[in-house]
């Protein structure tokens, strides 16, 4: 199994069903490091027998190494760390990408403890400087970058989603695709894990955010949100404090300790601005923001800022845009 | 010596909360041009998640014979935020310092946790934030669960004590799942799992004579190599930290909304491409 060259890794992330997307970005930024440093590109895919892995193929990876097991449809962190390790150790890779999702950043810390390694989270940005990976990560609440390099191989990074660009699609060279056995298919006795239901409400992946601060006067107010947001095509998100007031779900919040929303357009409706919720939405292509206060600090990342009163400006917009 | 040895001999639940002391995020200050994080621009704080995880546990004491100990490393000055987590409600805490342990990144202080939770001695569950605010990486719970080779249920969104053991909700792949912890484990909790409360006068007196135990490398050097932990023991090391000037977009501000302002605003949504009910 043991390559020439010792390759970059990436370990596919999947939802049981399907290959998610940050797997092509990671191919798509690890060939690109791969070819500057002339190594192999491989990737690493533990599935069940459901999950379809033809279109990994197409993404310029050398190998594709996979093990189907049923073990493998639910998310087992011990289970994938211990099977994955076992593979590592073999590949002995340089560079291991992981996706930085909620699987991805729970599995890593896992794994990089079995392989005595170093491991840095949350990338936003990576490059080669004279044979090692520089990551680049947000700390201190999203305040800072950080440059860290690792000093014991394999040099492990989890890397956010939606910072880098798909691998191109390539069918005239597939993958080599190498089977490997499982070693291990029960995780922790002590662990059992159910789904008990499919996510209703995926924001990360709509062009359009709509979001509702401490402006919004009551739970039912959301209902104004989302005619804005139907107008516009698009999905409602929330500050924390109004997650915490009970007016809207927690998979709607949007900031630091909810999700991180990059869409082509978000409105903040009575939202202030805080750090903590900028470090959510700050990356969408256009803001607008209504707040009725003029020194909101949310007008300082704002496209389009109106100030004025949501209960007035709201309805205004709506009947304008569907004029 | 310690209050612990007595847990030995009567059998109650362990709960062992993982506490870190970072800065007061709205308060401390960062130089752009020098690149640097003035520490001493602002006071500290316990980290807010890992306020949640003692919730959590301080919660479990109140429907099981249970007790929590607070784990914390850092400086000598994060005895304070020991002592907070024993004023909302741990039963003891106790400090891990050492010079030796200064510049410790997440390999480094989870080995030197998992040391001191080895030293001592038996426990039920180990409860953590997801992250922290200064390092923001989440991979301390995860990392300790790993060495200490026991099952981890990462991002709790609530948690229920059963029967069988504690069962949590969490989001994870494209679905909400049920994990049930039916022997010892390690959880990290997120902001949603509950609402800390406020340490209540009383237990801020109480806090406040409590001593504080300070474990350092030659207490733990049963368990601990000097060359794992610290700096030295760091396998990542930060090479240069920038600070990105606070965003800024050179927006239009309407001060009050009139029909230029609407007219502007969807013409740019036009531009956009959001067309979608957007009547042109
Ligand atoms: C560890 C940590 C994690 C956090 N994570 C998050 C997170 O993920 N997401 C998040 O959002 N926050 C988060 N926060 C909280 C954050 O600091 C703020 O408290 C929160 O974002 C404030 O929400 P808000 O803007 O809705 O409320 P406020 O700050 O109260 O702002 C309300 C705004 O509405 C305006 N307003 C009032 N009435 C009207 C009206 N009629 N019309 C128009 N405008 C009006 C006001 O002028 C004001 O600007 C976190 C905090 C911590 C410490």
């Amino acid at each position: 199994m043991t390559q020439q060259n010792n390759p970059i890794l990436i370990v596919a992330e999947h939802n049981g069903q399907s290959i998610h997307p940050i797997t092509y970005e990671l191919m798509g930024k690890a060939k690109e490091l791969a070819k500057q440093q002339n190594l192999p590109l491989a990737v690493l895919a533990l599935v069940s027998p459901t999950v379809d892995l033809q279109e990994l193929r197409f993404r310029g990876a050398n190998s594709i190494f996979y093990i189907r097991h049923d073990c493998f449809a639910s998310p087992d962190e011990s289970l994938y760390a211990q099977n994955m390790s076992n593979v590592i150790r073999d590949l002995e890779p340089e560079v291991i990408l992981i996706g930085a999702t909620p699987f991805g950043r729970s599995l890593a810390p896992r794994l990089a403890a079995i392989l005595e390694t170093g491991l840095t989270a949350d990338c936003t940005d990576l490059k080669m400087e004279e044979g090692h990976l520089v990551q680049i990560r947000p700390a201190f609440s999203e305040n800072i970058l950080a440059h860290i390099q690792t000093e014991t191989k394999p040099q492990m990074a989890t890397v956010r989603y939606k910072e880098f660009a798909e691998a191109e699609r390539n069918e005239k060279e597939p993958s080599e695709m190498i089977e490997l056995q499982t070693l291990e298919t029960v995780g922790h006795q002590a662990i059992k894990t159910e789904r008990i239901s499919d996510f209703i409400v995926d924001i990360t992946e709509a062009p359009v955010v709509v979001s509702g601060g401490r402006g919004l006067k009551k739970a039912e107010d959301f209902k104004l949100l989302q005619a804005l947001a139907d107008a516009l095509g698009g999905m409602l998100g929330g500050s924390r404090a109004v997650v915490e007031e009970g007016f809207i779900s927690k998979d709607h919040q949007v900031g630091y300790s909810g999700h991180r929303v990059k869409p082509v357009l978000y409105v903040a409706c009575g939202i202030s601005g805080a750090p903590q919720h900028l470090a959510g939405m700050k990356e969408a292509e256009m803001i607008i923001a209504i707040n009725s206060d003029p020194s909101a600090p949310i007008f300082q990342i704002a496209d389009y800022g109106i100030v004025g009163d949501l209960y007035e400006v709201i309805p205004k917009l709506i009947s304008e845009i569907s004029r | 010596m310690f209050s612990i040895i007595l847990h030995k001999e009567v059998l109650i639940l362990r709960i062992i909360v993982l506490i870190k002391e970072v800065p007061d995020m709205e308060k401390v200050r960062f130089d752009s041009e020098k690149g640097v994080v003035d520490r001493k621009s602002a006071g500290t704080e316990v980290n807010p998640f890992d306020l949640n995880a003692l919730e959590a546990a301080v919660q479990m004491k109140e429907i099981a014979d249970a007790s929590v100990t607070a784990l914390c490393m850092g400086p000598p000055q994060a005895e304070k935020s020991l002592k907070e987590a024993i004023a909302r409600g741990a039963d003891e805490g106790i400090l891990l310092s050492d010079a030796a342990f200064g510049g410790s990144d997440t390999w480094a202080t989870s080995i030197t946790l998992v040391a001191a939770i080895k030293k001592m001695g038996d426990y039920d569950y180990i409860f953590a934030g997801e992250k922290t605010v200064d390092g923001d990486t989440g991979q301390v719970g995860s990392e300790v669960a790993s060495m200490l080779k026991i099952p981890q249920i990462c991002f709790v969104e609530s948690l229920e004590m059963n029967k069988e053991g504690l069962t949590a909700m969490v989001a994870v792949w494209d679905g909400i799942y049920r994990k049930t912890l039916t022997g010892k484990g390690m959880l990290t909790f997120t902001k949603a799992a509950n609402t800390p409360r406020l340490p209540g006068i009383r237990e801020k007196m109480k806090a406040r004579k409590m001593e504080i135990p300070v474990w350092d490398l030659r207490f733990l050097s049963e368990y601990l190599n000097e060359t794992d932990t610290g700096f030295k023991g760091s396998p990542t090391k930060v090479k240069k930290v920038v600070v990105p000037p606070v965003l800024h977009r050179k927006g239009k501000i309407f001060r009050e909304i009139n029909d230029a302002c609407l007219r502007e605003v969807k013409g740019a949504l036009i531009a956009r491409g959001i067309t979608e009910g957007v009547k042109k």
